[in-house]
């Protein structure tokens, strides 16, 4: 019997084994997922509940509800993965050995990188919104907060979901305005792009939208170091930015136990082939969602898009086929806007946001890089199709590969 | 794209000034490039960059980022940046006739 060893079960993790699960032939191959943590998280939903609009209960569920029956699931840190040998080494001491192996080990913030952030002041007045802790702590010191300064800061990409500080900050300007304070808290949006995005039809639309909603915008700004003491944020050359309270998209880095083991870049990234999503090292090893090293966005709908590319791989690898480089870097990204209205950008490797109707050309129902009521419904309507259609690896209505139809060049 | 002479040789470099390709680049070549983003003259430090730069590509195939310079170069992110004020990245792989350094999404 050969073995099928899918490491994280997370977003990715979750939706590749019930894709597999039915079609893999059961008298050669077995199944086994590990995973550290038995909760799973709609991290989507971390960004709603600063604002009181969803509570931890409304992003949380079982892990063990969403994985396939007939596979065999460990639930233990993972110490080691040993590629060369074709195993792992679990925190209780077992080893379990693969003939194949799918990493989902995702990404994560680590604020230690950052000189001056894991402080007195961590989650008093600087907070993540990236964790449950740091979601639901901002929830607590907001409700109560009477005004002052807010500074948004991402230290350096790449980030996973890189439009969620962008969606704080709408948000912020929205919650503030129905509290009736807007007019005593000051919203500063601070990035070390160049622009509001990283592409430049993009960034310009969304530019345009923090200026109508009185956002001060502060580009090329490489945050080194953070002076909690005295409210300060300092970039790397020296220049200092005041706040009360500091909101931060930590660096973003991938598992550490990918560090451990050797697979990762210098971020823990594991450099995996742009179009097949075979690692680059090992032959029988795949990678699929935020663990990748890949110049695409980290987001659930990408990791989507590559389920589908990487479940036609797995059985060309097992069939002993060439393997399609068919992952085009497709990313779908609901963008909330505030005051129910929210933007939708469809994009790939080669192909930036563009403006038109999605999915159905023309039709819609969903503006690309609009604003519209539509699209925030689309966004709110995105936790269920998490739940009940993603993580079950069913198929939607889209195509892994991004498509011109509906676009416009502009 | 453009054409350039530069230490008395023809390189090929793209809108913003980076090179085309890499092996075109000779170490003479550096101080006037330097010049024309701005820094003058390269001292040692910038040396010092700019060959863990080249020594890097030449293995690695991409140009090494800030924090990869910090591990493996042992080049402190602050000393970069009072080196290459403002984005040392970009202007540190200008220097030293690279790419541009891919930005991330
Ligand atoms: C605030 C926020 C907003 C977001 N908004 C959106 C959005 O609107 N749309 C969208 O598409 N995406 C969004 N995302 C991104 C999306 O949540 C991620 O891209 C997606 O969850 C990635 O899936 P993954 O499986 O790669 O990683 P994860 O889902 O993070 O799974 C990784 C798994 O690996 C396990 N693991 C790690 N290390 C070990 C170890 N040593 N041993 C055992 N197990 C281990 C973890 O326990 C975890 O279960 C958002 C993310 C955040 C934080």
């Amino acid at each position: 019997m050969k073995q099928l060893l899918i490491v994280g079960g997370g977003t990715a993790g979750t939706m590749m084994a019930n894709k597999l699960a039915p079609v893999l032939d059961d008298s050669e191959w077995h199944i086994t997922l590990i995973d550290e943590h038995e909760t799973h998280y709609y991290q989507p939903g971390f960004l709603f509940i600063p604002w009181g609009i969803y509570n931890k209960n409304d992003v949380i569920k079982p892990k063990r509800d969403f994985y396939p029956s007939g596979i065999d699931v460990i639930i233990s840190p993972i110490e080691i993965i040993e590629p060369d040998e074709n195993r792992v080494k679990l925190a209780d001491g077992r080893v379990i050995s693969y003939d194949l192996m799918i990493v989902a080990t995702g990404s994560r913030i680590n604020p230690g990188e950052t000189e001056g952030m894991l402080g007195d002041k961590w989650h008093k007045n600087i907070f993540d919104f990236y964790t449950i802790e740091g979601a639901t702590n901002l929830r607590n010191f907001i409700k109560y907060w009477e005004g002052g300064k807010l500074v948004v800061n991402v230290v350096e990409m790449p980030i996973k979901c890189p439009v969620a500080p962008l969606e704080f900050a709408f948000l912020a300007d929205w919650y503030f305005t129905e509290q009736g304070i807007r007019d005593k808290v000051e919203i500063e949006y601070v990035t070390p792009l160049p622009g509001a995005f990283t592409k430049p039809i993009a960034a310009k639309f969304l530019g345009e939208f923090l200026t109508k909603k009185n956002i001060k915008l502060t580009s090329d700004f490489s945050a080194g170091r953070v002076d909690a003491e005295n409210n300060k944020l300092y970039s790397w050359d020296e220049e200092a930015i005041d706040y009360d309270l500091l909101v931060t998209i930590p660096t973003n880095m991938g598992a550490e136990v990918i560090g451990r083991s050797g697979m990762g870049d210098d971020l823990n990234f594991i450099p995996t082939d742009h179009h097949t999503l075979q690692s680059k090292k090992w032959e029988n090893v795949f990678v699929l969602g935020d663990a990748t090293d890949l110049p695409s966005s980290k987001a659930g709908s990408v990791a989507h898009f590559e389920a589908d590319v990487l479940f036609e791989n797995i059985q060309r690898y097992i069939d002993g086929r060439p393997l399609k480089p068919a992952f085009d870097g497709h990313a779908n990204c609901y963008i909330e806007s505030g005051f129910g209205k929210g933007i939708l950008i469809d994009f790939n490797y080669d192909v930036e946001p563009l403006p038109g109707k999605f999915p159905l050309p023309g039709v819609g129902p969903f503006s690309l890089l609009q604003e519209t009521r539509m699209n925030h419904w689309g966004k709110m309507t995105f936790r269920w199709v998490y739940w009940n259609l993603l993580l079950k690896g069913a198929e939607l209505p889209i195509e892994a590969q991004m498509t011109m139809a509906g676009k416009k060049r502009v | 794209m453009a054409e350039a002479t530069l230490a008395g040789v023809t390189v090929e470099r793209d809108d913003e000034g980076f090179f085309k390709n890499p092996d075109d680049w000779k170490e003479e070549m550096a101080p006037e490039l330097a010049k024309e983003i701005g820094i003058d003259p390269l001292t040692e430090e910038h040396w010092k960059v700019i060959r863990f730069m080249r020594e890097d590509y030449k293995v690695k195939g991409q140009v090494p980022s800030i924090r990869r310079m910090k591990n493996e170069g042992g080049i402190s992110t602050k000393d970069l940046y009072n080196l290459f004020p403002k984005g040392p990245a970009k202007k540190a792989a200008y220097i030293a006739g690279l790419g541009k350094p891919h930005g991330c999404i």
